[in-house]
């Protein structure tokens, strides 16, 4: 029992350092060191006397490595000895009440590593500047006598020494430095070296705490069920017939489609909630179907009015008067982000104060939701981040957060812990959205392309979420990689004629964010059609893509194809290609596939280019390309949420297949920053896979796939 | 009042018979390392060694599981000391966000004790675990890592 005393003892730590709201405890952390009373030497850096440093993380951590990441680049300027880093979250309530000082909390875009890359950096070089004078001071010399390496401040002159840990509460005091000069990329010592992560170890002895392993003193579980059917209500349910039913604690309404069951156990609630009566009003959208949403996409793809995104010169014109016209329409299903760790938050709601702890990757809108659904002043409120099992876009939204918070209310003073099961996330997700495509261009004599149109008829991402972010009805998200000129990801193609627009089309099946977002099918679509022109022209596809790319989108390419040798495969395995620019960096891929007679696919090896900039940790980048492939190929080969009478048809893992291991290509990375730009690196990989695989099928067999996914196609990956 | 022995430890724990290992490793005695993916015995996640055999303790029932030795991740490691399959997660740096790898790492132990030197084809054959991050790569490489140790 050694083991339950220690982990009670652990998590109520960081319930008490929560609960006394003084400012040297307002952190949460996973990190070895738990928050103490040190001072800080500015919001990003505090050193210990016996020289420890934590680093402060805005930014959640679900696997990408940006929490490593971030912290080389802090260190990287404080000149800071890497071996004594550990490091830990502000919470987002600390930095609302601190003037937002640690920036920006979302983790989401790829965006944590390059959107906040300045800023950490320079909170690094001023603590640095400010331990230097602190030991300045006491030697009674200029600081600019003094420098800073490992953790150790010498003086020159002297020869005298003193370590950052025994000048830090001095460094406290003063006052930070106006302007700092961060470092010369030449000069960097641990930014571009893969150094290995700060979260491994406790995840391989089963220590480390994920949201969902969090218990506090009294703590109940709760599970919840909500509408089938997304817009429906819960006319009622018949909470006396479960009431008696062992641990059960409480059956509550949550919202006006939803009730939870709170009980000693998470088996417990589920059970009573299982056996709970409930009667529904499924609503109008019981009407929709896969077959319905489809028939409206379809005829999006030839409406008049739509959102243009890209326009350039006449492109109906020059395809009119082309020599060669080609036209295809392609598609691509509803995707669910599937975290290994189900959607889940830990609420505690008194009158005076509304605390949870999640798994977020939006912890300022995980902070406005629990005022909100608390009806409490944000100033008494607060969210601490734990671990996440996963993110990948859907812990960006705060809807598991809202419903914790009604939960606890309803039991004032009682943590309560709500975890979703399985069949609650499956049903209940934003998911990646459905779109159809039509792409149309035109050749000339020589095969050259002299227009291209694509028209995306489908969902939008922000209508569903974030509608107040339309721009005049518009979603420019769902252009991602496709526009004019973007540091986010333009098209790479000099193609003089271009029209790409956007029927939007949207259901009750909410569209959310979901790792590399639009980037994906817009990417499979063009890269997939771009193969097609190249059949059409009778040339090579990476020797057509070659003459009309943008020189940074062509360098990558030439990467990849160097690396994956490149037209010369063995007999019987067929290369596809595909490149594109997203979360401002550029990738492409190079797949060998095979495809027998039977129809059994086989990718063989897949190899990932990246040129994001700068390349902060290469060995988590390798992993990050590896992952990106994994997730993009389990969509291509499985991935499609299918809508009956309303509602999600995938009820679980046993209906909604996902790759594992059996079906790994091995995946072989190449690494090649530019400079001079910061690109992420967690999710743009993820659209090449597809459209790499399909360009290699296609060659392989002849045949074009232009719907997904690929089992649909008896395309079984062996 | 399900009696269980888990990691060479005694434990009772007062639930019905038919409650999942799961959730009584986690809701009853506090062993949270062992985590909950799917409750239909799909991911893997809450796998488990039950006298010596990898279980999805998301669908034994408790009852299943008395007067067996139960074994799970908090289990591997002896005073500290990681096993040869922690020890190549380590220095491969197999995890991502690390939520699946528990579940990992006890199927691969099982896997090992079966075949100490497992092929690919091995691998392929016994490891249906779900990781979501994707880290299949570095999983393959540590498992023929830990079979070299």
């Amino acid at each position: 029992m050694n083991e339950m005393l220690r982990f009670d003892r652990r998590a109520f730590l960081v319930g008490a350092a929560a609960a006394s709201g003084g400012f040297s405890l307002g952190f949460s952390t996973n990190g070895a060191q738990a928050a103490d009373a040190t001072p800080e030497v500015n919001a990003w850096v505090v050193v210990k006397p016996n020289d420890t440093v934590v680093i402060r993380i805005a930014r959640s951590e679900m696997g990408q490595g940006s929490l490593t990441g971030l912290a080389q680049m802090v260190a990287e300027e404080l000149e800071c000895d890497w071996s004594k880093v550990t490091w830990e979250y502000p919470t987002p309530g600390q930095n609302t009440a601190r003037k937002r000082i640690w920036g920006n909390y979302n983790s989401t875009g790829s965006q944590s590593i390059r959107q906040s890359q300045d800023y950490v950096r320079k909170g690094g070089a001023a603590a640095r500047e400010m331990l230097i004078q602190a030991a300045a001071n006491n030697w009674k010399v200029a600081a600019a006598e003094c420098s800073a390496a490992n953790s150790i401040i010498t003086h020159q002159k002297s020869g005298r020494k003193t370590s950052f840990g025994k000048v830090a509460a001095a460094a406290a005091k003063l006052e930070p430095p106006k302007d700092v000069v961060l470092k010369d990329p030449k000069d960097w010592k641990l930014i571009g070296k893969g150094v290995k992560r700060l979260d491994t170890y406790d995840k391989l002895i089963g220590k480390q705490v994920y949201s969902i392993d969090l218990r506090l003193p009294n703590m109940l579980i709760a599970t919840i069920k909500d509408c089938p059917v997304n817009g429906g209500k819960l006319t009622s349910f018949d909470a006396d017939k479960v009431k008696g039913m062992r641990g059960v604690k409480a059956v509550l309404r949550v919202s006006d489609s939803s009730v939870a069951v709170v009980a000693d156990t998470f088996w417990n609630a589920k059970t009573a909630l299982d056996a709970l009566p409930m009667v529904w009003d499924m609503g109008e959208n019981a009407k929709v179907s896969s077959a319905s949403i489809a028939d409206m996409l379809k005829e999006g793809l030839s409406a008049e009015q739509t959102y243009i995104g890209n326009r350039q010169g006449d492109a109906a014109g020059a395809i009119a008067g082309a020599a060669k016209k080609v036209e295809a329409v392609y598609s691509f299903p509803y995707q669910h982000h599937v975290t290994m760790e189900p959607m889940n938050a830990t609420a505690r709601y008194t009158p005076e104060k509304c605390e949870v702890w999640c798994p977020t990757q939006n912890g300022e809108g995980a902070l406005a939701a629990v005022a909100e659904a608390s009806g409490l002043p944000v100033s008494q409120c607060d969210v601490y981040k734990v671990h996440l099992g996963g993110g990948f876009g859907r812990r960006g939204r705060t809807d598991y957060v809202t419903q914790a918070v009604r939960i606890a209310k309803q039991m004032p003073g009682t943590p309560v812990k709500l975890i979703w099961t399985r069949e609650e996330d499956m049903a209940h997700c934003a998911y990646h959205p459905i779109t159809q495509c039509k792409l149309t261009a035109g050749l000339d004599a020589d095969g050259k392309v002299t227009g291209l149109q694509m028209r995306i008829s489908g969902q939008s991402i922000l209508a569903s979420l974030l509608p107040q972010a339309l721009q005049n009805g518009m979603d420019p998200i769902v252009f991602q990689g496709l526009t004019p000129s973007s540091p986010e990801g333009h098209l790479g193609y000099d193609i003089p004629n271009v029209l790409i627009d956007h029927a939007m089309r949207n259901t009750h099946i909410l569209a959310g964010f979901w790792r590399g977002v639009n980037l994906n099918q817009n990417a499979l679509y063009l890269e997939s059609f771009i193969d097609e022109l190249a059949k059409e022209a009778g040339q090579d596809p990476l020797e057509f893509r070659r003459k009309m790319l943008k020189p940074k989108h062509r360098a990558v390419l030439d990467a990849a194809a160097a690396k994956a040798n490149y037209g010369n495969a063995s007999k019987g395995i067929f290369q596809g290609v595909a490149q594109i620019m997203g979360y401002g960096s550029y990738v492409a891929a190079v797949a060998d596939v095979s495809v027998s007679d039977g129809g059994q696919l086989k990718i063989h090896r897949i190899v990932g280019a990246t040129d994001c900039g700068y390349a902060v940790n290469p060995a988590q980048i390798e992993r990050q390309i590896a992952g990106s492939f994994v997730y993009g190929l389990s969509a291509s080969l499985y991935g499609e949420i299918t809508i009956k009478d309303g509602a999600v048809e995938q009820q679980n893992l046993d209906s909604y297949t996902l790759m594992r291991i059996d079906e790994m290509p091995r995946v072989e990375s190449v690494i090649v920053p530019s400079g001079g730009f910061w690109g992420g690196v967690g999710e743009p990989t993820i659209a090449v896979a597809a459209p790499a695989v399909l360009n290699g099928i296609a060659r392989a067999t002849g045949k074009r796939v232009r719907d997904m996914p690929l089992v649909k196609h008896s395309l079984k990956n062996t | 009042m399900a009696r269980l022995n888990v990691n060479g430890k005694s434990y009772t724990a007062d639930v019905d018979p038919d409650t999942p290992l799961l959730w009584v490793l986690r809701d009853s005695l506090g062993l949270t390392g062992t985590k909950y993916g799917c409750g239909v015995a799909q991911c893997g996640a809450c796998t488990v060694h039950i006298d010596g055999e990898a279980m999805r303790s998301c669908s034994v029932p408790v009852n299943m599981a008395e007067g067996k030795k139960v074994t799970t991740i908090e289990g591997l490691a002896v005073k500290g000391v990681l096993t040869k399959v922690q020890k190549a997660w380590l220095d491969n740096e197999v995890p991502q966000c690390g939520y699946c790898q528990s579940g990992m790492i006890m199927a691969v132990t099982a896997l090992l004790k079966e075949k100490p030197k497992p092929t690919d084809a091995d691998i392929d054959a016994t490891l249906t675990n779900i990781c979501r991050c994707g880290t299949y790569q570095q999983v393959r490489e540590a498992i023929h890592a830990a079979a070299k140790a």
